[in-house]
């Protein structure tokens, strides 16, 4: 209390001089957000470094700089490629749904009636379930023996399916589950592009009676499109590194067929102990991240300028 | 051209029906199976009605799991009472150095500023196991792995980029002139700040807090890697509960219930405030 009466008593004290204070006061406000960046690159380049380095924690003795040798080894390594293909493709897939569905929902969805927001709330509670919690509701429900969805499909004649646990199925699965956690976070942003549009060229299109395929492919998409392109961004960037659905579903498994780049960035680290290759592993993971969320802004700031161009 | 036809009406009607089931259905499901005993579960086929028991709550509760095998020891209302205070204490630290810090960002406008906001921006998109690993390694020496408050920093990368993008945009909202006025009466910038800006920014500094609140609730990976058994919050709680319990499926429901309750109940309480967090928070960062 006395430290903020005297704060004020000199602010009133001196009110000739406020000009240097102003020059520094925006530093001492955000000194603690600089920590945090500190506190974020001190270990990322410790990462970087350790991804030069031949380290395992079970042999610190044979620690040492290898240059480029972990990254050159996955060249080779079939394991490697297996994680890149199956993190492509799983990305691939629940954007893609999502989107789909995210943006199916959000036209349903369009006019604000209140049955159509109570929906959009309701849809807000998958998302705002904990990942791995998720995983794991599924997991119960896709249980062999008393799973609910496996009594569904058993009623469509199909027994003998394993979802997570066979490996024809587990990625299925686990794409089901990103589906349910995240399209609505599509929906959403969609939602809210989609009702924030001018009104005046559906208006016109209405009178012209042009037909409604022509409306939403040559108006409402392109119209939508920063807000389809950030959304999207979103998610491409959040899947490719997706961890908690995969690892509280089958830790990667079974066998290395849902083996993502951080489920095995993080068994390299924890189970094998090999910190290089680990951090190997993630650097590549943050390049192709920094390539595509860089492509993606750029597209998205031309998108904005144009729509805001024409508008 | 939504009221055209009967056949487009109902089209409408059934797609919508079944988002609901798929998106709802899950939810429902699990809360259902948690008042469930194994035998019900076990049943096929499933049955809608059941009669009721809260034989798994009460297992959760007084932390005794009976089994086949014998008694179990669970721990799970700890996972909870961490979950509970790991994320408060994250959200309000987060306040604490955000909420000043997203000002300045708004007001004046500074080099490092920018830096600072791009930098965490940018690591909103960084894999967190690129941190996480080397950071781990960092806490052991430093004595901080496995403590509430090494959790609680860590958070801060969650929390704090948040609140900063979010809160800053509302700031910059807010016309300067009013703060100007309010400071040439007399008043030094910490008051114009905490009886000006900060109560006319209040809804976008509750949005920031609920969602940041949310997402380090929901936080399954930091934990995973820096906390042992009695520091876990709930996401890392139920998955070890689930191996250790094996088949008390009754229990696992749940468990789940009780880690998501909070949250969903915070989500339908301040759902206003969060879609326009989401979006936001999406649209600028």
């Amino acid at each position: 209390m006395s430290m903020v009466q005297l704060l004020q008593t000199n602010a009133q004290a001196a009110p000739a001089k406020p000009r240097p204070r102003v020059r520094l006061l925006p530093y001492l406000l955000s000194l603690p957000a600089l920590l945090v960046c500190v506190a974020i690159l001190v270990p990322f380049v410790t990462a970087a470094v350790y991804s030069l380095q031949r380290y395992r924690l079970n042999l610190p003795y044979l620690r040492g700089f290898i240059g480029a040798g972990n990254y050159i080894d996955f060249l080779t390594d079939p394991a490697f490629w297996n994680t890149f293909r199956i993190s492509i493709t799983y990305t691939a897939l629940t954007v893609v749904l999502e989107l789909l569905l995210g943006l199916g929902i959000a036209l349903l969805l369009r006019r604000p009636t209140r049955f159509h927001n109570a929906v959009s709330i309701m849809l807000l509670l998958p998302l705002m379930t904990a990942p791995a919690i998720a995983a794991l509701m599924w997991k119960l429900m896709t249980n062999p023996s008393f799973g609910i969805l496996s009594y569904f499909i058993g009623l469509f004649g199909v027994t003998d399916f394993k979802w997570a646990s066979d490996p024809s199925s587990a990625l299925f699965t686990v794409v089901l589950v990103d589906v349910w956690v995240y399209t609505p976070f599509i929906m959403i942003l969609l939602l809210a592009g989609l009702r924030s549009l001018p009104r005046q060229p559906f208006e016109a299109a209405a009178l012209d009676g042009v037909p409604a395929s022509f409306v939403f492919f040559r108006i409402t998409l392109p119209m939508l499109a920063p807000y389809i392109i950030t959304a999207s961004l979103f998610r491409l960037l959040d899947s490719i590194q997706q961890f908690d659905i995969i690892y509280a579903m089958t830790q990667g498994g079974p066998g290395d067929r849902l083996m993502v780049f951080q489920v095995q960035a993080y068994l390299e680290f924890f189970q094998y102990t090999n910190v290089g290759r680990s951090a190997a592993l993630l650097m590549i993971l943050w390049l192709i991240t920094n390539i595509l969320s860089n492509i993606f802004i750029k597209n998205w700031l031309r998108l904005r300028a144009r729509a805001h161009g024409h508008a | 051209m939504e009221h055209s036809s009967l056949a487009g009406r109902i089209f409408r009607g059934v797609a919508l029906t079944l988002i609901l089931i798929f998106f709802m259905f899950p939810i429902v499901w699990i809360f259902l199976m948690s008042f469930q005993t194994n035998e019900q579960i076990l049943r096929i086929p499933p049955r809608i009605l059941f009669e009721p028991t809260l034989a798994n709550y009460e297992a959760l509760i007084s932390g005794q799991l009976r089994t086949a095998a014998g008694n179990l020891q669970i721990s799970f209302m700890r996972n909870l009472f961490n979950s509970v205070v790991l994320s408060s204490a994250a959200v309000l630290l987060a306040l604490l150095l955000g909420v000043p810090a997203a000002y300045a960002f708004a007001r004046f406008k500074f080099r490092l500023g920018e830096t600072i906001a791009f930098t965490l921006l940018s690591f909103r998109f960084a894999p967190p196991l690129l941190v996480l690993l080397p950071l781990s390694l960092y806490y052991q020496e430093l004595g901080l792995n496995d403590t509430y408050f090494g959790i609680v920093w860590v958070y801060q990368l969650i929390a704090l980029p948040l609140i900063l993008w979010i809160v800053r945009g509302y700031f910059e909202d807010i016309s300067p002139d009013i703060e100007h006025a309010y400071r040439l009466a007399g008043h030094s910038w910490r008051e114009a700040f905490t009886r000006i800006a900060v109560p006319l920014a209040g809804p976008g500094i509750a949005a920031a807090g609920l969602l940041s609140f949310i997402f380090c609730w929901n936080n399954f990976v930091f934990a995973l890697i820096l906390a042992s058994a009695d520091k876990q919050p709930v996401t890392v709680g139920a998955l070890a509960f689930v191996t250790a319990s094996g088949i008390q499926y009754g229990q696992i429901a749940a468990a789940i219930v009780l880690s998501v309750t909070p949250t969903l109940l915070l989500a339908l309480y301040a759902q206003r405030y969060l879609v326009e967090g989401l979006s936001l928070g999406a649209v600028k960062g």
